[in-house]
């Protein structure tokens, strides 16, 4: 058994009954209608509680929640440079138990978290995220991944999936959008042998809220990816977000796992997956493609789906027996 | 959409004139990051380059879309990025070594209120100095300003012929008012803009020295996969482009590389000057904060004051020359800067007690005000 695994042996999860109903991410920011990247922040603060320090990479969430002279923060919280949230945590994890050390302050077992979007951790802030993972400074990472630099008013970016309709990746005649897969950060982020990773979905709070409190809860670095529907920049209706997050799921788009000490799980099998079509056909960032091009990222995702469960040790019909 | 849009107005602001200021003077790779306010020069190339043939990537970060850049322009395409100030800071690293390997190439700054992230959707016009000291050791640059749409698009042509003509990065500098300000304009006929070219080497390959000293300054760059053996490295190097540490190696590269920018100080300065050959008082200035400053001296002309204006348009290398007569000449300057005086200091440098230089500054994200140059015009 890792260090992971021992530490969570006798881990207490949450339930619909048991979520904290302390805001430490007050209402009254500035979020658009139906922002379940907000939602994903907000669960897993509740989560963690309120010993906690934030490091805020730029992006939506560090403009929605801060504008002067208001701040929805109920705990400290430090917005730094776009690339930097990882690097800046490391360095107030780093003093703090220095500061420990020497007895000038009390170990209250804070939780040093930084969050970055996906454009803020697969793109400029990889660099960052990679030295801080491997150092092993004992912290959080959110990456909420709403698939797009969207502060900026939607533009591609390493994390948008093939395509898809961004500012610079435009559908026409020369062009299908997108023109390249979605990075699988999560899977480089477990390549650094960390003890814990893991994806979740706002669709799924409490399986988001346990995975974020384990995160917290196993020392070293943590990184967990939340799925972050944007209504704005995906093109659909704000009042059905949580069923785009859902559909992702259950089309195995964005299938949820964890990896910990190295071995994958499952979180959710997914015995009867519904047609990538139907996730597509929700958003109008992809209502260009043809049957050809859904085809192709059918079995992309398919293919992946595939990989996954080899890496969880499950074959696809096993899978589907132990659900049935 | 595919061919330049010339001919007939349109409605466009100042990041889209750059975008057909570039394409019209063969820009043909673009590498960016999104950031506010230069965005939609990223948009705009996503959209046009590929119905042109040309080639847009979209990068992990500024220091990346800079190092795209160069290596598309040593591969032989017309190359340009755009930014703002947290990216131009990324980007320092890079420009040195656009400078030292020298490589053409645009480099887009559209100024928002600094430091750090600052003030993403507010003008400022404080990177300046940025602009030409930014990257580290003694280096030569190219700065030019804009303050209209429609010099959003010459500006931008010129920047890549000086670009070409002189081996160097040129770095443009708009702020958050240029940028989005939309204007009606009228592009000129591809047959109407000046279009240079760098020069590429004529002579057999095993004569070809790649940093060879000529009456320019400027050695022919030949393009990757020409034929011609040519070593690129940031490292300083003699004229076979091998890193050397030799005291007189060294001496000639530098000297010859501020030489290529400096002897053709009358090439590279361009200023516009109204009302000034009567003037008692005159406003030096530049970029958005020229527009209220033109419009201030009209109408201190009309209450009777003797004002005058002078755009600056290249700001690095300093136009001193354009300068110095009207220097000597007139009672008093007032240099208005969305920064805590940066140009106003330069003036003040090169003044030498000949007159009064004051300077007039807002940091506070707005743009100066033409009652506020008026106001101030009227005491001088």
């Amino acid at each position: 058994m890792g260090t992971a695994a021992e530490v969570l042996k006798d881990f207490k999860g949450f339930n619909m009954k048991n979520i904290p109903t302390e805001e430490l991410l007050s209402p009254g920011h500035r979020a658009c209608q139906g922002c379940v990247e907000i939602l994903g922040l907000r669960l897993a603060l509740k989560a963690i509680g309120k010993d906690v320090i934030v490091a805020s990479a730029t992006g939506c969430m560090e403009i929605v929640t801060s504008p002067f002279p208001q701040t929805a923060w109920r705990v400290p919280w430090i917005h730094v440079a776009f690339e930097n949230a990882a690097a800046v945590i490391s360095g107030v994890e780093a003093a703090y138990k220095a500061l420990i050390r020497k007895g000038k302050i009390e170990d209250k077992k804070v939780v040093f978290l930084a969050y970055g979007g996906d454009g803020g951790t697969a793109d400029i802030g990889l660099q960052a995220l990679s030295g801080a993972l491997e150092r092993g400074h004992d912290f959080v990472y959110l990456c909420l991944d709403n698939e797009a630099y969207m502060n900026t008013g939607i533009q591609r970016s390493s994390s948008t999936p093939y395509g898809a309709m961004t500012t610079t990746s435009p559908p026409g005649k020369k062009s299908i959008g997108q023109s390249t897969w979605k990075k699988n950060l999560p899977a480089i982020v477990a390549a650094h042998g960390i003890p814990y990773v893991a994806t979740a979905s706002p669709a799924y709070p409490v399986d988001l809220m346990n995975k974020v409190k384990k995160a917290a809860t196993v020392p070293g670095p943590a990184y967990v990816h939340i799925y972050s529907t944007c209504p704005t920049g995906w093109r659909h209706d704000s009042s059905i977000a949580i069923e785009v997050a859902k559909m992702a799921v259950a089309t195995n788009v964005f299938p949820l796992y964890e990896v910990i000490d190295g071995e994958w799980k499952l979180s959710r099998k997914n015995p009867k997956p519904k047609p990538v079509r139907e996730y597509l056909k929700m958003q109008r960032r992809f209502r260009h493609l043809t049957d050809d091009e859904i085809a192709k990222i059918q079995a992309r995702v398919d293919a992946e789906w595939k990989t996954l469960l080899e890496r969880c040790g499950e074959s696809p019909e096993a899978a589907k027996d132990k659900d049935e | 959409m595919a061919e330049l849009r010339s001919g007939r107005p349109l409605l466009l602001q100042g990041n889209e004139a750059i975008v057909e200021g570039a394409l019209a003077a063969g820009c043909r790779f673009f590498a960016g990051y999104p950031i506010t306010p230069a965005t939609e020069i990223s948009e705009m190339m996503a959209y046009r380059l590929p119905a042109v043939g040309g080639t847009y990537i979209q990068m992990e970060d500024e220091i990346a879309s800079l190092g795209a850049v160069i290596g598309a322009s040593l591969a032989g395409a017309k190359s340009m990025t755009a930014t703002s100030g947290p990216g131009f800071s990324l980007m320092q690293e890079n420009i040195g070594f656009a400078c030292i390997a020298e490589v053409p190439c645009v480099i887009v700054n559209v100024m928002r209120g600094g430091p750090s992230t600052g003030l993403p959707t507010k003008p400022s016009q404080g990177d300046v100095m940025q602009a030409r000291w930014g990257t580290h050791g003694d280096h030569p640059i190219i700065v030019l300003s804009v303050s209209t749409t429609r010099e959003c698009f010459d500006i931008t042509v010129k920047a890549f012929n000086l670009s070409e003509k002189y081996r160097t990065p040129v770095i443009l500098l708009s702020d958050e008012v240029v940028a989005h300000t939309r204007e009606k304009i009228q592009l000129p006929h591809p047959e109407e803009i000046e279009v240079i070219d760098r020069i590429k080497p004529n002579m057999p390959p095993e004569w070809y020295i790649p940093y060879e000293d000529n009456t320019r300054g400027v050695p022919p760059m030949a393009v990757f996969g020409d034929g011609y053996r040519y070593h690129v490295t940031g490292l300083v190097h003699d004229v076979r482009g091998f890193p050397t540490e030799r005291a007189d190696e060294i001496k000639a590269f530098l000297t010859r590389i501020h030489r290529k920018i400096y002897q053709n100080y009358f090439d590279i300065i361009m200023t516009e000057e109204e009302h000034v050959d009567d003037a008692e008082v005159i406003v030096i200035t530049y970029g958005a904060v020229a527009r209220s400053a033109k419009r201030a001296v009209r109408e201190a002309r009309k209450r009777g004051v003797k004002a005058g204006m002078i755009k600056l348009i290249t700001l690095w290398p300093f136009p001193r020359q354009a300068l110095e007569p009207h220097l000597k000449r007139v009672r008093a300057v007032l240099v208005p800067e969305m920064n805590f005086g940066q140009v106003s200091r330069e003036v003040k440098r090169i003044n030498q007690g000949m007159t009064r230089i004051e300077k007039m500054n807002r940091i506070d994200g707005q743009l100066i005000t033409p009652d506020e140059i008026l106001t101030r015009l009227l005491k001088l």
